[in-house]
């Protein structure tokens, strides 16, 4: 064992070998590996050749809009563990930890950008404006969406792992399509050269396990072959449920880019402000036609995968601490501090905002409505089909003979009052 | 009308959608330059270009997923298959996402794909390129599955999927490719409604209802029972999502004996599910039981003895025997 790495005993007494152990060192952060940081754990703003440009831009409000973005998903998140903890929810999935991550990248896409999530992208959907409280519907049992996509281009989120991320390649070849018919449009109506929609690019997320998927391959061939502008922003939360992500790559997840022949850059998934400019660059680039980056951001599942999950049996509560230590909003809110552009009383309204939030989604989940199973019937196919018309007919005869039944019970009910009173009259 | 073979026929129909559909196009291996394996897409790159005319990658999930992804957009995309062996590379994105969206988005989203896949056997192939697959799509709501018999269908049928806003996958009849017939290009006539039933021959004695590339071989049959004094209504089923099951209970009220003969194995097969379904629709009018013919539980064998394994007259003979004997 070097005398560099943790002793065994704060891995909960997991016995691994040398090996096993550099490598489960690398996966925490080799610092050979390259890795953009600006905002570091201490909070102290660094610099990068490339991407401090897009960390000079963010005003004041911008970066406390992070935080408060940040705070709110985290406090939303503790709400719906507990929504789940009481049975007011089927299962919740955690995102804690990796709220830069999402917080950063979401606010880096504009409008018009579509946005394919995995199922723990809460903070994205926060910056889409997704409302909260519908994306519990999915976790109560009362839809398998929740939201319509059109309303904000955040897609539905998608629970087979990896399924989404060919979608958002095709979707991204759609858009080509579109602007070149446009321009064809144009020329054909002698409107060349005047302003169209604006260019739009489509963000995928997945995860250190679902980049083992053979549809993420199938993805990346097909995005690189036919140039399409999409981003693949994989969180490298270092845990697929209880597989360590050295189980799903030997190397650095962003390195697999150079194999299909586009841009990887892995950032530190716990700097919003890195995972922001990174996130802005390769969106531009590929809104303006230059094809599919890679981006791996290196962050850390604090939590469990789901609330039916106990990360005890699997790692130990120092890999977890170190990585506490490197939380994603303490980092921004010593900055804030020291740069004077938060004081108490920002920190404390962020505070009653979160509480707020969850006080609107513990209210609205108790009252989703469950729905009528003749939606299903209804949402099976677009068009008139025989089949589902013939069950469901069958379905209301056979409802209806309950409905008598309860109407019989009800008549006997009376029937047995009648009687009584009868008898009291007696 | 026009003289033409099936793949002809169905070149002639995407070529049709193509030019009257701005947002539809082509997606598959080998389908460009070569005009696909079968050569049902020839010539189509050269007309309407490499962006609608689409070479993939190799590999089917892909093509589905990015089918899936360019329907969300607004596209119509057709997906070729090169053999029906080789769509399970892409079956999880046709049965948990192209399936599924339209209902899990609670209606919202609507992914009209379509998926043409070759199938069947007799073709004296290697093994993977003469299977019968569409009991596990079947199975599977969310999903329409059509199949011509003939260059009229064929021509109208891919239209049609093409304009349904369900996903529908096309199942091409390979080894009846080359099969000439009339094809009206004016207007589909009978062929109006791609999920209906066509009965193809009228009879009195027992009914059989095939689809595909059996249609050919159900009809020989029937003509050599007419021979024997037997008369045989012959049924194509057009359509195997759904199925037409008041075409199909309305020939048996009349003859009494039914057979659904398919290349894919008889077990949990669309056979059983005629039966089970004209059973308990028809059961007073039924004579005898229903009999199915089809291939055997194993996997498709190999092509020297195909010809012990797909049904051909004989085994229809013999079935539509065994129902007579009742």
């Amino acid at each position: 064992m070097g005398a560099t790495h943790l002793p065994s005993t704060e891995f909960d007494g997991t016995e691994m070998d040398d090996q096993l152990e550099a490598e489960a060192e690398a996966q925490l952060g080799d610092p050979a590996e390259p890795m953009v940081q600006l905002l570091g754990p201490d909070g102290t703003l660094g610099s990068d050749p490339v991407f401090s440009k897009y960390a000079e831009k963010l005003d004041p409000d911008t970066l406390r809009g992070f935080y408060a973005d940040m705070a709110k998903i985290r406090r939303f998140d503790v709400e719906a563990t507990a929504l789940q903890r009481q049975g007011q929810l089927a299962l919740w999935v955690p995102l804690t930890g990796q709220e830069a991550a999402q917080i950063g990248s979401g606010r880096a896409s504009q409008p018009q950008d579509y946005i394919f999530p995995t199922y723990r992208e809460h903070g994205v959907a926060l910056t889409r404006n997704v409302d909260l409280a519908e994306l519990l519907r999915q976790f109560r049992g009362v839809s398998n969406g929740g939201w319509n996509p059109k309303d904000t281009n955040f897609h539905l989120y998608t629970l087979v792992l990896a399924a989404q991320t060919p979608h958002a390649v095709g979707y991204a070849m759609g858009i080509q399509r579109d602007q070149k018919l446009a321009a064809a449009n144009a020329v054909a109506s002698g409107e060349a050269g005047q302003a169209v929609e604006p260019n739009a690019a489509v963000m995928v997320y997945f995860g250190d396990g679902a980049s083992s998927e053979g549809d993420v391959h199938e993805s990346m061939v097909f995005a690189a072959s036919y140039q399409a502008p999409v981003v693949f922003f994989c969180q490298n939360n270092h845990w697929a449920i209880s597989v360590p992500s050295s189980v799903q790559t030997r190397i650095p997840l962003a390195n697999r880019a150079k194999g299909y022949g586009f841009p990887g850059i892995r950032v530190d998934g716990n700097d919003v402000i890195a995972v922001h400019a990174v996130t802005e660059w390769a969106l531009e680039r590929a809104r303006d036609g230059h094809g599919p980056v890679l981006i791996e951001a290196f962050t850390y599942r604090v939590g469990a995968h789901t609330t039916a999950d106990d990360p005890t049996k699997y790692r130990g509560s120092a890999e977890e601490g170190l990585w506490r230590a490197k939380d994603p909003l303490a980092r921004l809110e010593k900055y804030l501090r020291a740069e004077g552009l938060a004081d108490d009383s920002f920190f404390e309204q962020v505070r009653a905002d979160g509480d707020e939030l969850a006080a609107y989604v513990r209210k609205t989940t108790h009252d989703l409505e469950t729905p009528d199973i003749r939606t299903a019937f209804a949402n099976t196919y677009v068009e008139a089909h025989p089949l589902v018309a013939e069950e469901l007919a069958w379905f209301e005869e056979y409802s209806a003979g309950f409905a008598d039944e309860a109407t019989a019970d009800e008549a006997s009910a009376e029937e047995a009052d009648t009687v009584q009173t009868d008898r009291a009259a007696r | 009308m026009t003289t033409m073979t099936i793949a002809k026929a169905i070149n002639e129909g995407l070529r049709a959608t193509l030019s009257n559909n701005p947002r539809s196009l082509l997606m598959g291996e080998d389908i460009g330059a070569l005009g696909g394996v079968y050569r049902v897409t020839d010539g189509l790159i050269a007309e309407f270009g490499a962006d609608r005319v689409v070479d993939t990658p190799l590999a089917e999930s892909g093509i589905i997923g990015t089918a899936i992804g360019l329907s969300l957009r607004g596209y119509q995309p057709v997906c070729e298959i090169q053999f029906d062996g080789f769509v399970f590379p892409g079956f999880n994105q046709i049965t948990t996402q192209l399936a599924k969206m339209h209902s899990r988005s609670n209606g919202n989203l609507t992914v009209p794909v379509v998926i043409r896949i070759p199938y069947g056997g007799g073709i004296g192939s290697i093994e993977h390129h003469s299977e019968s697959p569409e009991a596990l799509f079947a199975h599977t709501a969310g999903l329409r599955i059509i199949t011509p018999s003939n260059p009229h269908d064929a021509y109208w049928m891919i239209q049609q999927a093409v304009d349904c806003q369900d996903p529908v996958i096309v199942f091409e009849p390979k080894r009846r490719y080359w099969l000439k017939g009339e094809v009206d290009t004016e207007t589909p006539g009978a062929s109006a409604d791609p999920f209906k039933a066509h009965v193809l021959r009228e009879g009195t004695d027992a009914t059989v209802v095939v689809y595909g590339p059996l249609v050919p071989v159900a009809l020989a049959a029937a003509e050599a029972a007419a021979e024997d004094g037997h008369s045989v209504e012959v049924i194509d089923l057009r359509s195997i999502s759904p199925i037409d099951f008041d075409t199909v209970t309305a020939s048996v009220r009349k003859t009494g004996r039914l057979i659904v003969a398919h290349e894919a194995p008889t077990f949990g097969g669309i056979g059983g599910e005629i039966a089970a379904r004209i059973s308990e629709r028809a059961f007073h009018s039924l004579e005898a039981p229903v009999i199915r013919v089809g291939g055997f539980h194993m996997p498709y064998p190999v092509a020297k003895v195909e010809e012990d394994y797909l049904p051909d007259i004989d085994r229809i003979l013999e079935a539509l025997d065994r129902a007579l004997a009742y």
